[in-house]
């Protein structure tokens, strides 16, 4: 009996302290009607409850569009009632930028509305959601209390979308993930560029295609925006490309060339960062993430076939 | 100096002593309630910690099915003389064993990538030719980043055709030549629902003048093994291998 009444004090415990995790989320207003919600640019902590992604949203006079909804039921409830604290217009539509947790695993709390995101969004989410939940309890704890996953109800195709007397445009990239939907609204001059570019914080590369992605930064180059939102990191413009493709040069340069040497992935993981990479968010931890995702391809192009082999 | 430093000098002086007086093993800096029992199934009598045998590997896992590891024992061997063998054990893992290392006329000093199975201790006991076994340590976090996933086993259809394949090669360095090769095997742990293990028993490493360095690899050595050796000249190197339901493999790596 004792047992059970402190399993119980135990359960009731847990319950009050997760529903007291309170994210102190703040709207901040980038461009008329549009808005971020910026996160930390350190690793998903049990302090940050996860929060350490950027959330957008647009509000139109038809209504307020919503980009991504954070890593946890909690986060993505707390959003929603920023969003209508901070506007009359009601939310219409939600966007998933792509499969990573921290920005779906909010979708808990927009499940009476229509989420979208790219077909292959959906499928990645299918097929690796419940690894991202697991790993998330894990690390995250508490803050994560009753989430689910709520998957996309929409498939979206790039182009523009209407949203009241909005110019907004969809792009379907790839590169940090397989598909990375970014979203431009012509009308204010802001990018919301996903993971596809990153700000004083380290680029994460569990699902990166890195020469991709370089291609799909030139592509967002070439677009007309005068603000930029990161996935990660600090509200800024084009630089944050810049810092972005200078990492990633970097990076696959560094892993080229140890490959070529024929060091052993163990001797790269402690590898001095260049200084302008080193005060990075999340550095070194994820370079050294980084070392794990990506090395292998590098050393596989340096272990040829043998001229005399056998196999009995 | 600090607390910890001190303490831990005391720790070492009294280890040091228990050690002359009675061959007690040396009381374990990471408190693992594994240790006693694994000095004891992988090592001899005479046991001392010795930070000339390092590890170098990241501190968490990032993918628990390929954690790379570097055991250097190359100090150990400049200033104590030849290493006989080297024996890699982590505490926590379900088999605790990871391989044998012979080295040879190869350096003491061998990369390869195992399976964890949580935060464990990872230990390299390197035994000198007085039968000492110097036990280098780290401690890893197998609990990954964010966006870890549990990594797929090999479902590729063309396992076995491939199985027993060695591709590598060798890279020229000031002194000697460093190897890198990696054979086609699935490694089975036998812990996987009705999978038998099936793993590499033995590789044999070999040039002109004859035996070089010996790889016993176990369980937790990670599915298709890739290992990095460094070997007194670029010269020619002979593989030959056998896994436990015999089959036989073996290459030439030509610079």
């Amino acid at each position: 009996m004792s047992r059970l009444f402190t399993a119980l004090l135990g359960a009731l415990f847990s319950a009050a302290a997760a529903a007291d995790f309170d994210y102190r989320l703040e709207a901040q207003q980038i461009a008329p009607g549009v808005y971020v919600v910026e996160g930390d640019t350190e690793h998903f902590t049990f302090e940050n409850g996860g929060n350490i992604v950027n959330i957008g949203f647009i509000v139109s006079d038809d209504g307020v569009l919503v980009i991504d909804t954070g890593p946890s039921r909690l986060y993505g409830e707390q959003l929603r009632a920023l969003i209508e604290q901070t506007t009359d217009q009601p939310i219409v539509r939600v966007i998933n930028s792509h499969h990573h947790p921290d920005h779906f695993f909010g979708n808990q709390a927009f499940a009476d509305l229509p989420i979208a995101a790219l077909p292959e969004t959906i499928a990645a989410m299918q097929a690796e959601a419940g690894g991202f939940a697991d790993n998330l309890y894990r690390i995250v704890g508490n803050a994560m209390f009753g989430t689910e996953v709520i998957m996309p109800t929409q498939t979206l195709a790039p182009g523009e979308i209407s949203l009241g007397q909005r110019r907004i445009e969809l792009l379907a990239l790839s590169g940090h993930t397989a598909a990375d939907l970014v979203v431009l609204d012509h009308s204010s001059g802001v990018l919301f560029a996903s993971d596809m570019v990153y700000y004083q914080r380290a680029a994460t590369t569990p699902h990166a295609d890195p020469a991709q992605w370089l291609q799909s930064l030139d592509r967002l180059e070439g677009l007309q925006f005068d603000i930029l939102v990161p996935g990660h990191g600090p509200v800024s413009d084009a630089a944050a490309i810049a810092q972005t493709r200078d990492y990633l040069q970097w990076l696959t340069a560094h892993l080229a060339a140890a490959a070529a040497r024929g060091a052993d992935m163990a001797e790269l993981v402690f590898s001095p960062l260049p200084e302008r990479f080193a005060d990075l968010g999340a550095m070194p931890a994820e370079y050294m993430r980084s070392v794990a995702h990506l090395y292998p391809r590098y050393e596989e192009r340096h272990l040829p076939e043998p001229a005399v082999a056998n196999v009995q | 100096m600090s607390v910890r430093a001190l303490i831990l000098l005391c720790a070492a002086l009294f280890a040091g002593t228990a050690h002359a007086a009675t061959t007690a093993l040396p009381k374990d800096p990471l408190h693992s309630g594994q240790w006693p029992t694994m000095a004891r199934l992988f090592l001899g009598e005479q046991v001392v910690f010795d930070q000339r045998v390092r590890l170098l590997a990241p501190p968490e896992a990032e993918d628990s099915m390929n954690f790379p590891v570097l055991v250097d024992a190359s100090q150990l061997a400049a200033e104590a003389g030849p290493i006989e063998e080297i024996v890699v054990f982590a505490d926590y893992n379900p088999i605790p064993l990871v391989l044998k290392f012979q080295p040879g006329r190869a350096a003491p000093r061998l990369g390869f990538r195992l399976k964890l199975q949580q935060g464990t201790p990872i230990r390299a006991g390197a035994r000198t030719a007085d039968g000492v076994w110097h036990v280098g340590h780290i401690e890893v976090d197998a609990a990954g980043g964010g966006c870890t996933v549990p990594s797929l086993a090999h479902g590729n259809a063309d396992w076995s055709s491939r199985l027993g394949e060695i591709s590598g090669g060798l890279f020229e360095r000031e002194q000697g030549a460093r190897l890198r090769f990696r054979v086609m095997h699935p490694m089975d742990t036998g812990l996987a629902d009705g999978i038998p293990v099936f793993r590499i028993e033995h590789i044999e490493l070999s040039d002109a003048d004859g035996a070089l360095a010996r790889i016993e690899p176990y369980e937790p050595v990670s599915e298709n093994p890739l290992f990095s050796l460094d070997l007194p000249s670029s010269s020619a190197i002979s593989l030959a291998g056998r896994d436990n339901n015999a089959n036989r493999f073996s290459a030439e790596i030509h610079p």
